[in-house]
């Protein structure tokens, strides 16, 4: 035979084993050193986990009462599997079913199935669970349907009619709370992704704790921040299958342990007054027209918060505009999540409370006059209070251009003169040095703003506060490494799209810019006597201005605010009780603060005092005011921010009530009127007479303990007092209201609307539901079982 | 032939019935088949529980199939070796009736592919694997006969060799049975080669199948479910619940056996059945599962001693033919057991072909036995 022959008879026989070899070598990469990977995943094929989701704990006022709870909701589930098994793969029964709901074969099939790459494109209607799950294809369905699909078993085979929980919200007494609430959503693509790295990493949580595709998560407030406690975790059987979904086994089964319940501090009853009382302020400012002018205020939003000064306890918290939480139940489509967004809506979700940003204005004095107090400033003065005040070459004026002879420390506090604490803000800044300034800069205004809590996050447990800024050096300095750049690009190119309308503001601008470019770090004059009175750069929260009046009132400890009172079982065991938290402590003396808090009283009980209007007639001997108005400038484009802070009583602190009206003119004329009406709520003042019985608070304080739950796991409480407020508003400068919202029905929350879903089952589903429990046959709805 | 050594028998101490047996060349072909026996009876007796049949039912299929595989053998390595030449054309017309059968009503549709004779009894025939045979044996013949041997075959030769692979793999196509089709291909390629034809019929060989494909491909004569079944191996997440599954369930199946495998019977994606068609051309993923590494390896192992073995007989046949028919044998079963276990593993497209002696399949069994016997033959033939 050939050599050509024998010499690729030998290259073949080389060939053959290279392929040898390959096998071999991937055999070996896949069996010796990916094993761990494909053990996990044959683990993974071949256990499936039918889920029984968890009832999801109430969040309920401080006496028990439920801002949130559970409602069942009749829902329609389809059995793949089952329905699959049909001769015609369902197609009879799915027809059948898409016309008892109203709906067409092929959107019901939609729903059917699963998501994924070969599924239907849109994800929104494909099945997220797992496939031996029911999959529910209609929620709320009627009453007759359910028993139809019920009776008819063999006209709907795998189809099921059960009770589902969803979320409710009852409203006690009208309360909304909804940015304080929050809501559910559905867990994210993320949440998935960053649960596998973690397991992939070996950090494997129980499985109970685990996200499911199909778990609804808290996204905003109180669901998000204590989504853990009121999740609970759901009932997991764990079944063996093979190929075919046979269930070969049951591998282990848990039952589902319901979530806690979570009580709060906030009042129903008070938080429907303080709502009630801050839409009056935002109607008031807009049936008034700024001074000279016949232009009416906008008052686009508002804020207001109760907080008890002794703990740091959130009585209440109010935010407008607001929105109805029911529209997040059984999922938002997204043109009510588009309108809850949109601009139009002004941005109901936001919490103006914790979110929102404005200058404090001159309910910053607390913190001017502690840091003067405390630099050696003297209380009686006479302290300057000229028109205006010249710093360098640039004017600094009072509000509206007023002037008053000398003053004391409280009067100007009272009558809230700005010139005099420019004077003060100037020599504290030329004592620092002025514009070369010294190494160590004591910035006293600066550093009693941060003692106080401006600037930093209050620690809420609501998530998404935000911290504000305090105007001072610090923050002069962070905004030049931040800006430096862009300031110095705009000084050399100026700003052309706005020389297009306006070329002399581009002018100044693009000096500014060029300016800043070369000292924007400068801590000027003006700077600091902007931050005296709470302007400029300087923004806080309604929360954090709550917190400072609130430390001043205690005599000086900054607690964390703190919206969550306790945790309770479904049993009414006491879980936890959650501790006030200590943040802080004001750098002020006792007496100083004392000082402080009469002066602050005189603003409502002198007749001089921006706020003694409002509280004309209310009984300040017995329960003394202390307060702050502010009117804050929000911007050239901005109708000013009306404020009213304040604590009471004066001489023995126990609230601090603040109302902020953004666009919404003075603090005297439009909040100090509902400020007032919140603490005639508080104390069940009626005219000038205090009755502690007619306090929106039952028992006229915050209860102590926690609720008690009865033995069906609903929560007692005290039956509800009826509201005393008077609907009308009082008098207010500007005029009065013509149209005053009607207070909302105040539906008692029955026990129907809480107790656990399977309970509500045996009257609800009537004949067909007993005659079924009789024979012994398994509930259709508790397919879990 | 000073290589002839110890393991190639005497014969003169043997039984005459058994001279000239090679006995690592049997003893692997019956080690595999042994391998299967075990493997096919773990994938199928969990099948079979809770129905009237017998749970071993599959499992004595096989061993009948084994005994009459190896009797064929036998028979075939006594089989006179110039009657071996002279019946060529017969077994040929043979394997080409068979074939039209297939395609005709007789013929009987399995898995997409219309190759199968249905056979009194239940017993079923697929004339495509003795096509194999007839193609190499036909193709041997032409190859060597009218020329001195060490002549390079006349083009007109190789011409003719081709048409008679042609005519069969073309009725093979027509079933469709791609993964026939390419495994014969190579036996066809490797005889070619080594009749010592010009190498530029191999780099045309090599360029036209390479243009029949792509015609193929774009022509639409290809089925869309080969396609994917030809690229759901690069990517099984693409099509999962698709031809994909069946590659990942066996990928996670071989994975998860680790080194020792979890034991027969006891392999959770053996007897959960995930992995469809276990028995037959996936069992090699119930080796691996259930035997591990060790189980998996030995059957390559077993395979490159067979090949070993098929390529030796080659090296030292007395003439041409028998060379080639060794070497047609030796890249058959080298490529076809390339080609299953490498689906298995997902470096191989998956084309349905079973695993030589392993999988469960009487015509499979059947042909590969009378491959092995064929190599006897041959051997045989060198030794006398």
């Amino acid at each position: 035979m050939s050599e050509r022959s024998t010499l690729r008879l030998a290259v073949l026989g080389v060939l053959v084993f290279s392929l040898l070899l390959t096998m071999v070598a991937r055999l070996f990469f896949l069996q010796v050193v990916s094993a761990d990977v494909y053990t996990q995943k044959s683990s993974e094929n071949r256990i499936r986990e039918v889920v029984t989701p968890a009832t999801r704990g109430l969040v309920l006022d401080q006496l028990g009462r439920p801002l949130v709870a559970n409602r069942t909701s009749l829902v329609v589930s389809v059995d793949r599997t089952e329905v699959d098994r049909q001769p015609d793969h369902g197609l009879a029964v799915l027809t059948r079913l898409a016309a008892a709901l109203g709906t067409t074969y092929t959107a019901l099939s939609y729903k059917l199935e699963l998501c994924g790459k070969d599924a239907h494109e849109k994800p929104p209607i494909c099945w997220n669970g797992s496939p031996y799950q029911p999959i529910p294809v209609a929620k709320d369905i009627s009453q007759d349907l359910a028993l139809t699909i019920m009776e008819r078993r063999s006209d709907f085979p795998g189809v099921t009619a059960g009770l589902d929980a969803v979320r409710a919200y009852p409203a006690p007494m009208g309360a909304n709370a909804a940015q304080i609430l929050g809501y559910l959503g559905p867990v994210s693509d993320t949440e998935l992704a960053d649960q596998k790295a973690a397991r992939d990493a070996g950090k494997l949580p129980p499985s109970e704790s685990l996200l499911r595709r199909t778990d609804l998560v808290g996204r905003a407030g109180l669901e998000a921040q204590y989504d853990a406690i009121l999740r609970g975790s759901p009932g997991i059987k764990r079944l063996a299958v093979d190929q075919t979904a046979a269930v070969v086994a049951t591998v282990s089964e848990t039952q589902p342990v319901p979530g806690s319940y979570l009580v709060t501090n906030i009042d129903a009853n008070l938080q429907a007054v303080v709502e009630k009382q801050l839409m009056e302020a935002i109607l008031r400012a807009r049936a008034s027209t700024m001074r000279k002018s016949t232009v009416h205020y906008i008052a686009d939003s508002g804020a207001a918060v109760v907080i008890d000064v002794t703990n740091g306890h959130v009585l209440a918290m109010a935010s407008y505009p607001t929105y109805d939480p029911t529209v997040w139940v059984g999922g938002i489509s997204s043109s009510e999540f588009a309108a809850l967004t949109s601009t139009d809506s002004n941005q109901p979700l936001l919490s103006r409370a914790t979110q929102g940003q404005f200058a404090p204005a001159s309910t910053f004095k607390i913190v001017s006059a502690s840091a003067a107090l405390q630099s050696g400033y003297s209380k009686a003065g006479p302290y300057k209070c000229p028109a205006f005040y010249m710093v360098g070459n640039r004017k600094f004026g009072n509000f509206e251009s007023e002037s008053f002879p000398p003053l004391s420390l409280v009067k100007g506090l009272a009558v809230s003169c700005d010139t005099m604490w420019y004077e003060i803000a100037y020599q504290m800044w030329i004592r620092d040095g002025g514009l070369s300034a010294v190494a160590k800069p004591k910035d006293p205004i600066e550093t009693m703003a941060r003692a106080f809590g401006y600037g930093r996050q209050t620690g809420i447990d609501v998530p998404g506060e935000t911290r504000g800024h305090v105007g001072g050096r610090a923050f002069k300095t962070s905004l030049y490494l931040q800006l430096h750049d862009a300031w110095c690009t705009r000084g050399k190119t100026g700003y052309p799209e706005v020389a297009k309308t306006d070329p002399v503001r581009a002018a100044y601008l693009k000096q500014i810019a060029a300016e800043n470019c070369v000292d924007g770090d400068l801590y000027r004059g003006g700077d600091a006597v902007n931050l005296s009175i709470g302007q400029g750069d300087t923004v806080a929260s309604p929360l954090q201005v709550a917190q400072a009046y609130a430390a001043l009132a205690n005599g000086g400890t900054i607690w964390q605010p703190q919206v969550a009172k306790g945790v309770i079982s479904t049993d009414g065991k006491v879980l936890s009780l959650f501790k006030p938290v200590k943040t802080g402590t004001l750098p002020v003396s006792q007496a100083n603060m004392a000082f402080l808090r009469d002066a602050f009283s005189q603003v409502t009980s002198q007749p001089y005092g921006t706020g003694y209007g409002p509280f004309i007639g209310f009984p300040l001997d017995k329960i003394p005011v202390a307060a702050k108005t502010g009117t804050g400038q929000a911007g050239n484009d901005k109708q000013s921010t009306s404020w009213f802070a304040t604590f009471a009583p004066a001489n023995n602190p126990k609230y601090a009530v603040v109302m902020m009206v953004a666009q919404g003119g003075t603090g005297s004329g439009t909040s100090a009127p509902s400020v007032r009406k919140i603490y005639e709520a508080l104390y069940g003042i009626t005219g000038s007479t205090i009755d502690p019985a007619k306090s929106v608070l039952v028992g006229g304080a915050p209860s102590a303990v926690l609720p008690t739950v009865g033995k069906d796991g609903t929560p007692e409480y005290p039956a509800l007092p009826t509201p005393e407020v008077p609907v009308t508003s009082s008098p207010s400068p500007s005029g009065s209201i013509s149209s005053a919202p009607s207070a909302p029905s105040a539906p008692s929350p029955s026990a129907g609307l809480i107790v656990l879903p399977v309970a509500a089952g045996f009257g609800l589903l009537g004949r067909a539901a007993r005659r079924r429990h009789r024979s012994g046959a398994s509930w259709p709805w508790m397919w879990w079982r | 032939m000073s290589l002839t050594h110890a393991p190639l028998v005497t014969g003169r101490r043997r039984a005459p019935l058994l001279r000239g047996l090679n006995a690592p060349l049997v003893a692997s072909a019956l080690g595999l088949s042994v391998i299967g026996a075990l493997c096919v009876w773990s994938a199928t007796q969990g099948k079979l529980i809770g129905f009237e049949t017998d749970p071993e039912a599959y499992l004595k299929k096989h061993l009948i199939n084994l005994v009459i595989g190896a009797f064929l053998a036998w028979a075939l390595s006594r089989f006179d070796y110039r009657l071996l030449r002279a019946y060529t054309p017969f077994l040929y017309a043979a394997s080409i009736l068979g074939l039209l059968i297939v395609l005709s009503p007789l013929g009987k549709s399995i898995n997409g592919a219309h190759a199968w004779i249905v056979l009194p009894a239940g017993f079923t025939i697929q004339p495509s694997e003795f096509a194999k045979l007839a193609i190499i044996l036909g193709m041997s013949m032409i190859l060597s006969e009218k020329r001195d041997a060490e002549a390079e075959p006349r083009d007109v030769d190789v011409f003719y060799a081709l048409g008679v692979a042609a005519l069969p793999m073309a009725l093979v196509m027509l079933q469709p049975d791609l993964g026939t089709v390419m495994v014969t291909a190579c036996a066809v390629f490797g005889i070619i080669a080594v009749a010592g034809a010009k190498t530029r019929w191999l780099f045309g060989i090599l360029a036209g199948g390479a243009l029949v494909g792509f015609v193929a491909i774009q022509v639409g004569v290809l089925q869309q479910y080969q396609l994917d079944r030809l690229t759901a191996f690069a990517d099984p997440a693409a099509n999962p619940r698709g031809i994909g599954y069946n590659t990942q369930q066996a990928r996670i199946a071989i994975g998860s056996g680790g080194l020792f495998g979890t034991g027969l019977f006891q392999g959770p994606q053996t007897q959960g059945r995930f992995v469809p068609y276990n028995q037959t051309d996936f069992v090699y993923s119930v080796a691996g599962e259930e035997l591990g590494f060790v189980g998996a390896g030995a059957i390559i192992v077993l395979f490159g001693v067979l090949l070993w073995c098929a390529v030796r007989i080659a090296l030292r046949a007395s003439d041409l033919f028998g060379r080639l028919v060794a070497t047609g044998v030796a890249c058959w079963i080298a490529f076809q057991a390339f080609e299953n276990i490498g689906m298995n593993l997902g470096i191989m497209p998956v084309t349905g072909v079973p695993l030589p002696f392993v999988s469960y399949g009487g015509t499979s069994m059947f042909a590969s036995w009378m491959a092995i016997g064929l190599l006897i033959n041959v051997q045989r033939r060198a030794q006398e």
